[in-house]
């Protein structure tokens, strides 16, 4: 028993100033050491908002090398430390139980996933590109205009990605002659 | 805007407290209208003829902003005297060809121009290729100085052409198109007036459904135009301001990862005429007009400095013919059609669900299903992974899983808080994100995969000879990695992107120091100086209440740290501000320098009284009175001599899809419009084909503030999932009763595509609008359900059919006709049976009725 | 024992925190002022408040009444946006939904029946919509704090209510004392914390006392919520109003800010557009312990059961 009996709320309230045991008398350890979980973090990474793109300033809150914590950065000039339902979720997003963290493969004409280790996907995957690379090859088009490019790869995303990364997409496309790379600025 | 955009919508609340006024302009009353002073519902597409209407109101009553119009403004320019405008032409411009369904825009040009056209690339190339999305920074490539009429008299002037070509677009017409009442209009009218002078400005913000129209470019031209005519561009509180949808779809329009563009704008090379560098540099230099593209060399060859490193050498033009050349539409609607017929091998989505959140789902799918394989890299296990088994068309019989060969890979990605790098937001502005955690499992991000990718594609073409090959044995791929995940740094690909000397490794601190000759490489011009001084500017944090309500020290915006395009416009032509309130940037004449509170967009020591000498072009052409500095003439484009496919001035069609024929013209509809003709990408007809009354209905979509886009990253997400956890459509009472739709029961909802059910929302928030004299109803759905996820629902989508502006290529999804009728949907394969019955009411099932959808269109 | 009770302890104007035993270096009390003529529904409240909080997530079925499918606030749910569609005029609003719709007209569907014609020109009803962020009102004098045998709810340091998780028994006597029915005990989703127990708003307990701002004002887009001292925010309410009754907003009133009302003033409290019914709110609330001294000297016996009930309870939390 971690409290002496002096401690008892009601003796605290019979003597105390809190004569209807409603406040000071009655606080537990628990409510006595409480703080908020964000005063306690190992540190804060400055991010921004995934959802939108007004670019809400975000502070992630890392304990034990686990999120505990998404808020806005009140330093910020564009949301002034707001976020709306989405940006305040953001937590859920990076922790939810339903996110996919390891890789599924479907064969062709299977019915259900398999698993795949990454090693094996990724060389699978570069085998993939090369061959169908290779297998649609056009120097020059119908036309007889030099294309150099094929149109047997196509690829479709990167408004929810980095700069540094649409950079190396479209970088690595382009040098492998794939024209087909679109994002949703299209759509 | 509150709806999508809510923090954002902080600042239009605080403008509101301090006494501006809130117009809101939608087909619903949103959450944004609830807190606006007006709301005005519209008919959903009539927006140029409601915004042509306010510049009608401009210019019958001379009300524009006139010394910012003609010192500003190309509203002084001639235009060609071979120019005939739709009034002339019944809804056509002059150049007209119906065979190509394009425009020579030869007569369009300044007079004096008209030869310059013939060295453009042809219409039909540009539209294939989605030209004008280029001109995004491009401006329009009109020459340096064209004849000019500053007393706008000259009935050839700008100025006129405009005022004749929007003088049918009275409050009669607006009422009787748009749905709005005169009086509501001219409400309109005068409050954004009122409010723009010397001393006011007003905003015009809207969000980016505004481009998912077939006149989507035109739709932002007009308003662009009113703007202009106000003088509220390049000014502090006004502008138009997009509201873009995504994290960093500014930044991937930027650094695109587009068919037709190369960073930084620049184009990606097509095979008819860029076959050299020089060619493809004159393309976008275009050495007879002013601004900053002249220096267009230097950026080109900086990029492929960039790419291919030492084997890059002026010898070899820089390894030009490395890049691959486009050769028409390969944006991402052909390339689905292009899977359904077989042509494709390998998809990567790169968290991107186009089987829910792109048009017409149901090609989406059957496209996917035609592919060798599949990489599906996102967050959670979305539909376009498992389109082989659970997709509506499983359920249909038209995918078979066991007879369906595509390969799917379904990659686990890393999450914003699980990589660094940077966002660019939606007014240009990067934010560098600092790495919370390691990514969980197999995550990675796809700075990760791509670099890892490379290199083992590199690998296995390591020892190849052929001459193909070389560009991928070339290229620059090497980036320091770090960590136990071999992690590549996104610091050193910024620091590429941002650009340095190669001898030395200094960073480039502007692209003004960027050399044609090799001896500098930068990936992405516009964005160099985002690591000024070797220091990751993005990342700076300064707090706001610690800086001016510019803000310059927080994050970093391209170019040079602008905030705002344009704000030489911010003083009169003296360089004085137009006003005490409205003072931004200013000409400081004892500094001999632009100064103020933002980085001046101008010269910095280039006075306001500075005029060209004869024949000047490129940078020393920009007169000290030119503040458009991208433009080709140095001025705000109110008429576009070049540029865009489908006219030099806003012109009311109506939608590919309306129950309405065209109030303003014989032509119904975008005359140049892309289509894709074929059976399984039908149109719901239009009055004029007959059989429109089969769907009767005109439906919009757009987002809830409870959900993003495709659901991706809110019904997989259970604290977003909970707040609106069904797919549900939005009716008026009156179509309620008209249908028979009980609230809270189900409706079915039907297009020429597909047929959809959700559950019944009836609501004062809708309002049915007499257009043309006859009560139109207008229905609202939101399109973020698919058949993943903790709230599952059908996809709007999936209604939707592809038909595309012809300028960039985007589809046309805010509006379009259905039926609308109680009850859920059959299942299985009568649900196509529903469609059918349908396409068979409304003569759609025949070849033939697919040659007359054609046929309307032009 | 009535004299334990003095004037105004459980009615009328009071500092909670001083009467609940807290000295002169309290902090000042703390509560909200939620303006709703500039909320805009978007519920981030509702979610910044779950994720802090660790409250789950039970509902995914559509309620169909406008935006709201959070039902109420309950044991899982401490912030609650309503939505409320009217026929009624916003101040000087022009809802646009107001003008003639004369349906006589033709009309597009082919199939439908000849429709019923209003007369010409008769105009629609005008339209507003509201929308409002509930919350637990952390009252002056708090019925559930008076009833609660085990001691777990309490008056914080800062005048707001707070259950100590550690020491709610799950007796349920706060449940029907609220006058607002606001607290609840938890009943799931299997696998949540505090199953079982009295859960509420906290007015963020944990975050005031690190000197943070609540979860949900911190987020509030427009800062429709907002935090501050208690005193402040009447002030600002009150200059609120008639900012608003200026502008032509005649509707505007508050609610739960009076010290005279029957709670004691609310800790936290409201602008409304229309009558506290139509957001759902209780009209005249009173504190269901008002009677208390009176019941106490009629019944003391009652009193010494409750506190016995209160140390039992105590001493089972200990073992």
């Amino acid at each position: 028993m971690a409290r002496t009996f002096l401690s008892w709320p009601v003796l605290r309230q019979l003597t105390g100033a809190d004569r209807l045991g409603r406040g000071a008398a009655v606080r537990s350890r628990n409510t006595d050491e409480i703080t908020a979980r964000t005063e306690t973090a190992d540190r804060v990474a400055k991010s921004v908002c995934p959802y939108c793109a007004v670019g809400c300033a975000q502070k992630v809150f890392v304990k034990d090398e686990k999120v505990i914590q998404i808020e806005g950065d009140p330093d910020s000039p564009v949301n002034r430390g707001r976020l709306c339902p989405k940006g305040a979720a953001s937590k859920n997003l990076v922790t939810s139980p339903l996110r996919q963290t390891t890789i599924k493969y479907r064969a062709p004409y299977a019915t259900e996933w398999t698993d795949l280790a990454l090693d094996t996907a990724m060389e699978m995957i570069a085998d993939r590109v090369v061959k169908a690379r290779n297998d649609t090859w056009q120097d020059v088009d119908e036309r007889g205009q030099r294309v150099r490019r094929t149109l047997g790869i196509a690829s479709l995303g990167g408004a929810t990605l980095d700069n540094e990364e649409n950079y190396l997409i479209k970088k690595l496309f382009t040098a492998m002659g794939a024209i087909q790379i679109e994002n949703q600025a299209r759509i | 805007m509150a709806e999508a955009h809510p923090v954002g919508f902080q600042w239009v609340m605080e403008a509101k407290a301090r006494g501006a006024k809130i117009i809101h302009v939608d087909p619903r009353f949103t959450r944004t209208s609830a807190l606006a002073d007006t709301f005005v519902p519209i008919r959903a597409g009539s927006d140029i003829a409601f915004l042509g209407g306010i510049v009608n109101y401009v210019l019958s009553n001379e009300l524009d902003f006139r010394e910012y119009v003609v010192n500003y403004t190309n509203a002084a320019a001639i235009v060609s005297d071979d120019f005939q405008d739709t009034d002339d032409l019944d809804g056509l411009f002059s150049g007209y060809d119906p065979e190509t369904r394009t425009y020579d825009p030869t007569s369009w040009q300044y007079a004096g121009d008209e030869p310059a056209a013939d060295d453009e690339q042809n219409p039909e190339m540009q539209r294939e290729t989605a030209s004008a999305l280029q001109h995004e920074s491009h401006g329009s490539g009109v020459k340096a100085n064209p004849p000019r009429d500053e007393t706008l008299q000259d009935p050839r002037c700008v100025y006129q052409v405009l005022k004749r070509h929007y003088a049918r677009y009275t409050p009669e017409m607006v009422a009787r198109t748009c749905g709005v009442s005169e009086e509501q209009f001219r409400e309109v009218c005068e409050a954004w007036t009122a409010n723009s002078n010397p001393d006011r400005t007003t905003a015009l913000v809207y969000s980016v459904g505004w481009t998912q129209h077939s006149v989507g470019v035109q739709y932002i031209r007009t308003g662009a135009i009113l703007q202009l005519l106000l003088g509220n561009m390049g000014r502090p509180g006004g502008g138009v301001m997009a509201l873009r949808g995504h994290a960093s779809i500014q930044g991937s329009t930027d650094i695109p990862t587009l068919f037709n563009l190369l960073p930084g704008y620049l184009p990606m090379p097509n095979a008819v005429e860029h076959q050299s560098l020089e060619q493809w540099i004159e393309a976008v230099s275009q050495p007879d007009a002013k601004g900053f593209w002249a220096n267009a060399s230097a950026y080109g060859v900086n990029l492929l400095k960039a790419y291919f490193g030492d084997a890059a050498t002026p010898e070899n033009d820089f390894c030009f013919d490395y890049l691959p050349k486009i050769t028409g539409d390969h944006g991402t609607y052909s390339t689905v059609m292009d899977m359904i017929d077989g042509k494709v091998k390998g998809y990567f989505l790169l968290g991107q669900n186009p089987a829910v959140g792109s048009a017409h789902g149901r090609a989406q799918r059957l496209g996917m299903a035609n592919l060798d394989w599949v990489v599906v890299r996102d967050l959670f296990e979305i539909e376009s992974a498992t389109f082989w088994k659970t997709s509506p068309e499983v359920a249909t019989g038209e995918i078979v899983p066991e007879e369906c060969r595509t390969e799917v890979f379904l990659m686990p990605a890393a999450s914003h808080v699980e990589k660094e790098g940077t966002f660019t937001q939606t007014q240009r502005m990067l934010q560098w994100r600092e790495k919370a955690v390691e990514p969980p499992d197999d995550c990675r991000s796809e700075l990760w995969f791509f670099y890892h990718l490379g290199r083992m594609v590199r690998e296995r073409y390591a020892d190849s000879t052929e001459e193909r090959d070389l560009p991928i044995q070339q290229l620059a791929w090497d980036y320091p990695t770090h960590g136990p995940l071999v992690e590549p740094s996104a610091e050193a690909v910024l620091m590429e992107i941002n650009g340095f000397e190669v001898e030395s490794g200094r960073p480039l601190s502007s692209f003004i120091e960027m050399k044609a000759d090799g001896s500098t490489l930068g990936g992405c011009w516009i964005y160099t100086g985002v690591y000024k001084d070797g220091v990751n500017q993005a990342a700076r944090r300064k707090p706001g209440s610690d800086q001016s309500f510019v803000a310059p020290e927080w994050g970093w915006a391209w170019p040079a740290n602008r905030r705002m395009l344009y704000n030489r416009a911010s003083a009169d032509p003296s360089g004085k501000p137009w006003s005490e309130r409205k003072a931004y940037v200013w000409w400081d004449e004892d500094a001999g320098e632009w100064t103020g509170h933002d980085v001046p967009d101008f010269e910095k020591t280039k006075p306001p009284s500075y005029r060209p000498p004869d024949g000047a072009a490129g940078v020393e052409g920009l007169a000290g009175n030119d503040p458009f500095i991208m433009q080709g003439d140095g001025k705000g484009a109110l008429y576009v001599p070049q540029g865009l496919i489908d006219g030099p001035m806003p012109t009311h069609y109506e939608p590919v899809e309306s129950p309405f024929r065209n109030p303003f013209y014989a032509q119904q509809a975008n005359p140049t419009s892309k289509e894709y003709v074929r059976p399984d990408n039908p149109s719901n007809p239009s009055p004029s084909q007959g059989h429109s009354e089969v769907y009767p209905y005109v439906f919009t979509t757009s987002r809830l503030t409870e959900h993003h886009t495709a659901g991706g990253m809110s019904r997989f997400v259970a604290r977003l999932a909970e707040l609106q956890p069904e797919m549900f459509i939005e009716v008026s009472p009156e179509l309620a009763d008209e249908r028979g739709l009980e609230p809270g029961g189900w409706a079915t909802i039907i297009t020429s595509r597909s047929a959809i059910e959700a559950r019944v929302l009836v609501t004062d928030r809708l309002t049915p609008l007499k257009v043309e004299g006859r009560t139109v109803h207008q229905v609202w759905l939101p399109y973020h359900w698919g058949e993943g996820g903790l709230v599952t629902g059908d996809s709007a989508n999936d209604l939707i059919g592809i038909s595309l502006d012809p300028n960039v290529l985007i589809q046309e999804s805010k509006v379009g006709t259905c039926d609308v009728r109680p009850g859920r949907r059959p299942t299985g394969p009568a649900l196509r049976r529903l469609v059918m019955d349908y396409q068979n009411d409304a003569g759609l099932t025949t070849a033939h009725a697919v040659e007359d959808t054609k046929e309307s269109q032009s | 024992m009535t004299s334990l009770f003095r004037e105004n302890d459980l009615w009328g104007p009071l500092d909670p925190s001083e009467e609940a035993g807290y000295g002169e270096d309290r902090p000042k009390r703390k509560g909200f002022f939620t303006d709703t003529s500039i909320c805009i529904g978007c519920k981030a409240c509702e979610v910044a408040c779950k994720e802090w909080n660790d409250v789950p997530a039970d509902h995914f079925d559509m309620l169909g009444s406008s935006y709201d499918n959070s039902h109420s606030l309950n044991a899982n749910q401490w912030r609650h946006v309503a939505f409320i569609e009217q026929p009624k005029r916003l101040g000087d609003q022009e809802s646009g939904l107001r003008q003639s719709v004369d349906l006589g007209m033709p009309v597009m569907a082919p199939s439908s029946p000849p429709e019923e014609q209003p007369p010409d020109g008769a105009e629609k009803p005008d339209f507003r919509w509201l929308m409002s962020s509930d919350v637990c009102k952390h009252c002056t004098h708090a019925a559930c704090l008076d009833v609660c045998p085990t001691g777990s709810l309490f008056r914080s340091e800062f005048g707001t209510v707070v259950v100590q998780d550690d020491i709610c028994n799950g007796c349920g006597y706060c449940v029907p004392a609220c006058p607002y029915g606001v607290i609840e005990r938890r009943k799931g989703p299997d696998g949540a914390k505090n199953v079982g127990i009295a859960q509420k708003c906290t007015l963020c307990y944990d975050r005031l006392e690190a000197g943070q701002t609540p979860a949900c004002a911190q987020a509030c887009p427009t800062q429709s919520i907002q935090f501050g001292d208690v005193e402040e925010l009447r002030e600002r309410a009150n200059t609120r109003v008639a900012q608003l009754n200026d502008a032509g907003v005649m509707d505007a009133r508050l609610y739960g800010n009076d010290p005279d009302d029957g709670v004691g003033g609310a800790g936290a409290f409201f602008l409304l557009l229309d009558e506290p019914e139509v957001y759902g709110f209780p009209p005249d609330p009173v504190v269901t312990t008002r009677d208390l001294p009176h019941m106490f000297r009629r019944a003391s016996a009652a009193a010494a059961v409750m506190l016995a009930g209160a140390a039992v309870s105590f001493l089972g939390r200990r073992r």
